[in-house]
């Protein structure tokens, strides 16, 4: 798979020879808002990078103790839901969070995230057999995210949404204009 | 195939004859709403980009209501980035008129608009029949730079009202009463419609306050048609009184649902989600800290009228913070000139200046561990209003002022 060594490379989880790292996973519920992403107060710091040390710090306090590059979130119905804040996917961006992987999305979150080139899957087959601290791989190309040498099926990003992904982002468009 | 209000907006914006739901268009934005919560992250992208243009200034409002006044130095380096950027771009800018929706209609929607904010509960524009909705600070770059961006046409949930709320009963108890019986995503990516007989009880108060609250179950917007109430408020408000869309009789709804006003009872939103929804007998003893009659859901003069109605001659609980904020400075001014701002004072409550305020938990009135706020605020989430152990119960400004005097939530 090509495209996932170069990924991996992007976020620098070569390990020897070719060995790669899973992503581990942090598990959440179901309407998980975006205020609980980042909260309101942190909002208008100036850079994302001063924020992104209280993310998800009203809902699991040992999440930014543990977080690394290449983590995963999976999370139950409605991941995103509330106020439009860009700066929740920007946190998980900024953090290396490698993909959301959730039941189903509210609107703006997911648009915000498609924007930003955070990947946002629908996947409803995984939630019931993860736990915190599981590592699963994703291969979005294929549809299908691996946990203990299982596969699940999930759902493959909308062509229209796929192709702002690849260029990195919405602004990346914006320059070709 | 007959089209909603919400696609023959779509379609007008696209310049098509005809949109349908599960299509993708590309539309022309009527008006972009943007505010202190994330404009500063918008301008350090604008300033990346190598080819910088706004495509058509006279389509920005931008408004500073978040932190306003500004609460620490961090913030003011944002707001200031935004200030300066506004000033020097020549772009419509407010700071201190009040909260972004409500000024937006009171100054700004029209009938027949297609409008991006960079705000969730920029569905609140229904009510002028104007398709808002919230986007975050990358697709309101795009749009600013290009006039232009991509909606995915919703489906509509369909609401029809029959008869009228009864005394004591507030719009704000019939919104989040739907929300508990949909649920929290029972919209999401949908636009939800409201007509019916009953609509002409709906004052333009009531209708915003309706509108406004809709994203709580994840709607995309919130739409309603432009009869003569909604007409006589664009008059009001200095604007030509337009007509409107109406949904054509074979448009496809994707579920009807037939509400009866009079059937509504004052509620709560417990915590802490918006769907959480329960009346307000049923709650049982809950002491508050403070309580909060504000916001762009619930802080226009009908609203103060009915909280001061209740509060006139009494007093604010011993030990309880009330919180007032008049949603705009036209709000306010017109609290003062009917005594309502008095009234308030000296019941011992704590009137503050127009901004989001402790709605949304940055600056005014944020609450410690532990404590328990009775809002008339958006949304109840855990550390909405301040510590993430705190609890925020949404309910009208009614429940809200009676609470208030009683120092535990009670009906008022």
């Amino acid at each position: 798979m090509p495209e996932a060594v170069i990924d991996i490379q992007r976020n620098k989880f070569m390990t020897d020879g070719m060995e790669f790292r899973m992503g581990k996973v942090f598990k959440y519920g179901k309407d998980v808002d975006t205020d609980q992403i980042i909260a309101s107060q942190y909002l208008l710091y100036p850079t994302i990078d001063e924020m992104k040390v209280h993310t998800f710090e009203s809902l699991d306090s040992e999440f930014i103790k543990n977080v690394a590059p290449g983590d995963y979130i999976v999370a139950d119905e409605n991941f995103g839901c509330g106020s439009s804040r860009e700066q929740a996917p920007a946190v998980l961006k900024a953090l290396g969070i490698k993909a959301v992987l959730a039941k189903s999305f509210a609107r703006i979150f997911y648009r915000n995230s498609i924007n930003l080139g955070v990947p946002v899957i629908v996947c409803s087959d995984i939630y019931d057999h993860v736990n915190t601290g599981d590592e699963i791989e994703l291969n979005m190309d294929e549809g299908y995210v691996m946990l203990n040498g299982v596969k699940y099926n999930c759902t493959k990003v909308p062509p229209y949404m796929k192709e702002i992904l690849d260029q990195g982002g919405l602004l990346a468009s914006l320059e070709k204009i | 195939m007959g089209m909603t209000i919400a696609e023959k907006i779509i379609a007008r914006a696209a310049g098509v004859e005809e949109a349908h739901a599960g299509n993708i268009y590309v539309v022309e934005l009527d008006h972009l709403m943007s505010n202190d919560g994330t404009t500063h992250l918008t301008i350090d992208m604008y300033n990346k980009l190598k080819n910088k243009k706004i495509y058509d200034k006279s389509k920005l409002v931008w408004i500073m209501d978040h932190n306003v006044p500004c609460d620490s130095p961090k913030t003011a380096a944002s707001q200031k980035k935004m200030r300066d950027f506004a000033r020097e771009h020549g772009i419509t800018f407010h700071e201190g008129d009040g909260i972004c929706h409500e000024l937006m209609i009171e100054k700004y929607v029209n009938p027949k608009e297609l409008i991006f904010g960079a705000d969730s509960h920029t569905c609140s524009y229904g009510e002028l029949g104007a398709f808002g909705t919230g986007v975050g600070c990358t697709d309101y770059l795009y749009a600013m730079v290009t006039g232009k961006s991509w909606v995915l046409a919703p489906k509509t949930l369909r609401f029809n009202f029959t008869g009228a709320l009864n005394k004591g009963v507030t719009a704000r108890d019939l919104i989040l009463t739907i929300i508990g019986r949909i649920s929290a995503n029972g919209a999401n990516y949908k636009a939800m419609e409201f007509a019916g007989p009953g609509m002409k009880n709906l004052t333009m108060s009531d209708r915003i306050c309706i509108c406004n609250l809709c994203v709580e179950a994840g709607a995309k917007t919130a739409l309603m048609e432009v009869d003569d109430i909604a007409k006589a408020y664009l008059k009001e408000h200095g604007r030509e009184a337009a007509d409107g869309f109406v949904s054509d009789p074979d448009a496809e709804f994707e579920k009807v649902y037939d509400i009866d006003l009079s059937e509504i009872v004052p509620v709560v939103a417990k915590p802490h989600f918006v769907d959480n929804v329960s009346p307000v007998e049923e709650v049982g003893e809950v002491a508050v800290n403070e309580a909060f009659l504000g916001s762009c859901n619930n802080g226009r003069i009908e609203d103060l009228r009915l909280g001061a109605s209740i509060i006139k001659g009494k007093k604010v609980a011993e030990g309880v913070r009330f919180l007032v904020s008049p949603a705009s400075r036209d709000i306010y001014d017109q609290a003062m000139s009917e005594g309502i701002i008095e009234t308030f004072m000296e019941a011992g409550a704590i009137v503050v200046n127009p901004n989001c305020s402790v709605c949304w938990g940055s600056c005014q009135g944020v609450i410690g561990e532990g404590e328990v706020l009775i809002s008339t605020g958006t949304r109840n989430f855990k550390g909405r209003a301040g510590d993430k152990n705190s609890f925020v119960y949404l309910g009208s400004a009614a429940t809200v002022t009676a609470s208030a005097i009683a120092g535990k939530i009670v009906r008022a």
